[in-house]
């Protein structure tokens, strides 16, 4: 049975300090960060709230879905010293692995998702002028939404699905696999080069994706070496007997909103027949790790892939099947569930677009896909200036079509569709999503904040000065909304009363 | 294959608005050709005027 798509982006942002001898990446995002936090205070802003960090009680990335922790597995490192933050729109905003990254809430739909990871740009626009305020004339601090330097070292935007904890994981492993391999002739952002090892920029001059070179195995829990397509993090945030959270570490970080919204949105209606068991065809591919790299290699989207039965499929054939079937399913299972019917019929009527113009005219997705904006922009300035396939201009062309300073980043002049409106954009950087329970954790740090001593996704931990301190868990993602407690925290003075109200609930 | 030309040929019948979809996103592709010399002229003012060094110097660290 299909439980509500809860779902959200965490994305780690490139970051470069200009004017300092030796940058500290490490250092440059928590100055970025603490930056934005201080300039907000001191300017009323109701985003980010002071004194209010990170609960690290319930982390436990070193889980593992399949109940075992191998023995050579490396899980993701818990860093509490350094910079994190909550912020009044449910958001998480932290120094991870030496990047700045920005968890979105928790949102019920895709084309929410989209404008909360607007929001977190423009989070990053703010952040990179606060700290220009900061910092000596000559220095800057610069922040980049891709997800490799083209040295080799990749850096992630995940997706996060809310899924049931009855469906059986190696259900999701083989369609999930399959669309994830597939659906990035959609999603890439593209890139130039290679950075596989073996291979050179005269084999792969340009490729569809951003991460595909970084991908090792089929199933894993790492995510900082031998990445696998399908992480096997068992922390679902959430009740944990109820509940999985799917952590999807393969996608690229989009610059187009409509590429971000088809991507969470396809995944999650995939994902919703997975648990509803109505997918009729297993797409199992002979060998993924390498098919994930012949898509992202193949502009022409034509190259079969080889199938585990001996057979072969294109990605796009397969898109085309997973499409269909979506469609079936809106019908016969409705989409309340999976973001509502309005947004998710949205989503499907787009990505039967986009995949009809992949086949038939991919460079009129010049102004709907990322890696079709990049490659007409790098043909042209080629064209324009002689270039060949190696210079400099391109990769740098490549790099700054991610910059995020607005006088600087060519994806901002590229003419991509717009899905949210900037005003709605600038509302999402203070405000919480009302349908899921972001919305509680929101507002409470909105009106109670000095009361509030940390907040996680599950949990807000208060301290009303008796000496201890007490935790509300938040394990349903799905309340916690607007409909369910916007009325209590009206009528609410305090959060003493807030916390005695909620005691008496039970 | 077939039953990918199958699900094509019936989804115009079954979504005329899609079939309007479509053609709008390929009048913005003529508008996108003619608008791409006055972009590469905007590209050519904000691109990094020392492209070999900002290539060199754009080091990441690893993250997940």
């Amino acid at each position: 049975m299909v439980v509500p798509k809860i779902c959200g982006i965490e994305t780690e942002y490139g970051i470069v300090h200009t004017g300092v001898e030796c940058p500290d990446h490490a250092l440059a995002a928590s100055l970025l960060i603490n930056a934005y936090i201080a300039t907000a205070i001191r300017s009323g802003n109701e985003g980010p709230v002071p004194g209010v960090s990170w609960d690290f009680e319930d982390e436990m990335p070193g889980n593992d879905v399949r109940g075992v922790c191998v023995a050579h597995s490396m899980a993701p490192r818990v860093e509490p010293h350094l910079v994190n933050s909550v912020l009044t729109n449910g958001s998480r905003y932290y120094v991870d692995h030496a990047h700045p990254e920005l968890s979105t809430p928790e949102c019920s739909n895709a084309l929410d998702v989209v404008l909360y990871d607007k929001a977190a740009e423009q989070i990053m626009i703010r952040s990179m002028a606060a700290a220009a305020d900061i910092l000596a004339p000559h220095e800057e601090l610069i922040v980049y939404k891709n997800n490799s330097d083209g040295k080799g070292h990749s850096y992630g935007c995940h997706e996060n699905y809310l899924m049931s904890r009855n469906t059986p994981f190696s259900d999701i492993v083989v369609h999930a696999t399959a669309h994830l391999v597939t659906r990035q002739i959609f999603t890439g952002s593209g890139k130039v080069g290679v950075e596989a090892s073996g291979l050179s920029a005269a084999d792969v001059p340009f490729q569809i994706t951003q991460r595909a070179d970084f991908f090792e195995e089929e199933v894993g829990l790492e995510t900082t070496l031998r990445r696998p397509i399908i992480n096997t993090r068992d922390e679902p945030h959430a009740d944990m007997r109820a509940y999985r959270r799917l952590h999807v570490i393969t996608g690229d970080a989009n610059m187009s909103e409509v590429a971000t919204f088809l991507k969470v949105g396809s995944t999650a209606i995939v994902l919703a027949m997975v648990e509803d068991e109505v997918l009729p065809k297993q797409h199992r591919f002979a060998a993924p790790v390498q098919a994930m790299r012949q898509v992202s290699y193949d502009l022409s989207l034509t190259k079969p892939l080889e199938m585990f039965d001996g057979t072969t499929a294109t990605a796009l054939e397969i898109q085309w099947d997973f499409l269909d079937q979506a469609r079936k399913y809106a019908n016969t299972h409705g989409l309340e569930n999976v973001g509502g019917e309005v947004v998710t019929t949205h989503v499907i009527d787009r990505w039967e677009q986009v995949l009809t113009l992949l086949e038939t005219n991919p460079t009129s997705l010049a102004d709907q896909l990322d890696w079709v904006a990049k490659l007409r922009l790098l043909q042209g300035l080629a064209d324009r200036h002689g270039l060949s396939l190696d210079d400099s201009r391109l990769r740098a062309l490549d790099i700054q079509y991610h910059d995020l300073r607005p006088n600087k980043s060519v994806a901002a002049r590229a003419g991509l569709q717009t899905l949210v409106s900037p005003r709605s954009a600038q509302a999402a950087i203070a405000n919480p999503p009302r349908d899921t329970r972001a919305y509680f954790r929101g507002e409470c740090l909105r009106r109670w904040a000095d009361n509030i001593v940390s907040a996680n996704w599950d949990s807000l931990v208060f301290d009303l000065g008796e000496g201890r301190v007490r935790r509300v868990p938040l394990y349903e993602p799905t309340k916690g909304t607007a409909a369910l407690v916007e009325g209590l925290l009206q009528e609410c003075e305090s959060a003493s009363e807030l916390l005695q109200r909620l005691a008496n609930i039970g | 294959m077939s039953q990918r030309n199958q699900i094509k040929k019936s989804k115009p019948a079954q979504n005329p608005a899609e079939a309007t979809q479509a053609s709008v996103a390929t009048t913005s592709s003529v508008d996108l050709k003619a608008n791409l010399d006055e972009l590469l002229d905007e590209i050519d003012e904000v691109l990094e005027s020392n492209a070999e060094d900002f290539v060199k110097s754009y080091i990441q660290k690893g993250g997940q």
